[in-house]
């Protein structure tokens, strides 16, 4: 039975959701794992995520150390490798944070490394066959992994139930004498946080969301016109934002802004789980594009697949003058 | 400073439909329009951004075929001094470890200040930077949006983070950091530019030439391999409207109004 362990991202003194779904991932792997948590930070709310994790894991392995009260990957990895036994599997987030510390522990581990894995299909031996997606998610991937140094997972959050066994001990290890000297040659500075905005997207019912399909500065005009119609706002997907035709406060997604709306009209937007990471609630998502392909198609209740430059402004005119649809009937009836 | 940039040639998703091959053994390449990868594009107009700003010279090195020539002469184009096609049958098939070893090997026989990637390939998996860096033992950074040079052999970095934050990082040259879209606006590339570095020579560097022993890449030495592509059964998904477009938004409408 192959040592799982799962790098715990946490902020405030409570673990991030993605907690335990790396306990079901890691039991997917292995029915019967018993997960190693992994936690590393300082201070009291080091101590409260490694209690609160007890329940859950059975055995917390918490890693104190001042230099590890800001999550600083290369830091971390130090700690890790510090740490960590060779040959087993270590389970992190697929986040900023995840992205930024896998592929380089799996290289100091010599392990494997897979990205963004959407479901585990089961082990045979020492291979391992995942799911991950390409191009944006438009299309899934079967991948075989030979597991037989170990491996480090970057796991989509989501895509695993939150493990919810409860068990009757867990008991935190301290393994803070372990971690080692800790300096590198990446040293955090501080967080700037995103300014506030004119239009705060987080408090709108409606939004008329835009993507790439919008295709130039000047048809924001066409979006702006429908969310006045529907009394809603505009708001966008990182290509939007990458071309400077709408300010960052704009942005829906994991590196923007999250929303919770009633309803989410997704116009020329692909869908990736990036983006889809920033709307919850579950809203009515409408989406309009011409690509029947888009993963947007996945994640929405209704689909429309035009192109939004023509499909927009009739739908803003109906809106507008719902009278025009008894007059055409009546011409035509 | 002297700055390589790692740059990939894939199927541009913004003007391609990716779609099962008949067989089901690969996408349909057939119609595909190929670029450089987007995240690669930003990588590049970086580098020429601070090397106008600090000198030195840019050079872009893609791991590929004769096909991938290409990309380096675009880039070339948009200013990159060197352009060096990394080739051999025996890299066919590598994972991404075994392109990070291939680039660390190149890397290796030169003298890069500073060496960028893009966060993450359409096809890839926002591997190889870091890769690199552990390969190299240089610090790393991923998902870089800005950058801030001076003389003291350290870069004040930007990284994105959730919520759309911002870290802020110093960190030592020499360094591997992959670079976000966003970052910068890059420069338009125009049919002159191109014409101008059409007969430039782009030299191979093959396994000989990096002094790379052929059994550690390439698919043999492959730890991760795919082994298809599928498009999954479609779960719920979204009711798709038919009719006239005029039909779509009667029906469009009236749910509007029903939720809102």
């Amino acid at each position: 039975m192959i040592p799982i362990f799962a790098y715990i991202e946490h902020q405030a003194g409570v673990a991030d959701d993605t907690a335990l779904e790396l306990a079901s991932a890691a039991r997917a792997i292995d029915s019967g794992a018993t997960p190693v948590a992994v936690v590393t930070g300082w201070g009291k709310d080091l101590e409260a995520v490694s209690e609160a994790l007890g329940p859950s894991y059975g055995e917390v392995w918490k890693i104190a150390h001042p230099e590890l009260a800001y999550p600083n990957a290369e830091l971390v990895r130090k700690a890790l490798l510090n740490v960590l036994p060779r040959g087993g599997v270590v389970l992190a987030p697929h986040t900023h944070f995840g992205t930024d510390l896998g592929p380089g522990l799996s290289i100091k581990l010599n392990s494997v490394f897979v990205s963004d894995v959407l479901a585990i299909e089961g082990a045979e031996g020492a291979s391992l066959k995942i799911v991950r997606q390409e191009f944006g998610g438009q299309i899934s991937a079967q991948v075989r992994c030979d597991i037989s140094t170990g491996a480090v997972m970057n796991i989509r959050p989501g895509a695993f139930k939150p493990l919810e066994e409860v068990r009757a001990v867990g008991q935190v290890v301290d393994k803070s004498a372990e971690a080692g000297e800790l300096t590198a040659r990446r040293r955090y500075l501080e967080t700037i946080v995103a300014e506030a905005a004119d239009v705060d997207i987080t408090k709108h019912q409606v939004l008329v969301s835009i993507g790439r399909g919008i295709q130039a500065e000047e048809n924001i005009e066409i979006a702006e016109e429908l969310a006045e119609a529907l009394g809603g706002a505009v708001s966008c997907s990182r290509p939007v934002v990458d071309a400077k035709w709408l300010p960052k406060s704009r942005q829906v997604g994991s590196s923007g802004r999250t929303v919770k709306p009633r309803v989410y009209l997704a116009c020329g937007i692909s869908g990736s789980f990036q983006h889809m990471a920033g709307v919850k609630g579950s809203p009515v998502i409408v989406a309009i594009n011409k690509n029947p392909r888009a993963p947007i198609f996945q994640a929405a209740e209704i689909g429309i697949v035009d192109d939004i430059l023509e499909f927009l402004p009739e739908l803003t005119e109906r809106i507008r003058n719902p009278q025009t649809e008894q007059m055409t009937r009546k011409h035509f009836a | 400073m002297e700055i390589l940039v790692c740059v990939k040639r894939v199927p541009d998703t913004s003007e391609n439909e990716i779609a099962l091959n008949p067989a089901g053994t690969d996408i349909e390449r057939g119609d595909l329009v190929y670029s450089v990868n987007e995240p690669d594009n930003y990588a590049v107009e970086e580098a020429l951004q601070i090397v106008a700003k600090v000198g030195g010279s840019v050079t872009v090195a893609t791991v590929g075929s004769a096909d991938d020539e290409e990309i380096l002469r675009r880039e070339m184009a948009m200013g990159a001094k060197n352009g060096v096609l990394i080739s051999d049958k025996a890299f066919e098939g590598s994972d991404g470890k075994g392109i990070a070893t291939i680039l660390k090997t190149y890397v290796q026989k030169s003298q890069f200040d500073l060496i960028l990637t893009g966060v993450q390939a359409e096809d890839g998996a926002a591997q190889v930077g870091g890769m690199l860096a552990a390969m190299l033992d240089y610090p790393f950074a991923s998902l870089v949006n800005s950058i801030e040079v001076d003389d003291s052999g350290k870069l004040k970095i930007g990284r994105e983070t959730a919520g759309g934050n911002q870290e802020m990082n110093e960190i030592d040259l020499p360094c591997v950091l992959s670079i976000q879209t966003g970052i910068n606006e890059p420069r338009y590339v125009g049919m002159k530019g191109i014409r101008q570095v059409a007969s430039v020579v782009i030299p191979t560097l093959g396994c000989s030439e990096l002094g790379l022993a052929p059994n550690t890449v390439g698919e043999a030495a492959a730890k991760v391999k795919r082994l298809n592509y599928f498009v999954p059964a479609l779960g719920k998904g979204a009711e798709i409207l038919k009719g006239s477009r005029e039909e779509k938004i009667d029906k469009l409408v009236g749910l509007l109004k029903t939720a809102a």
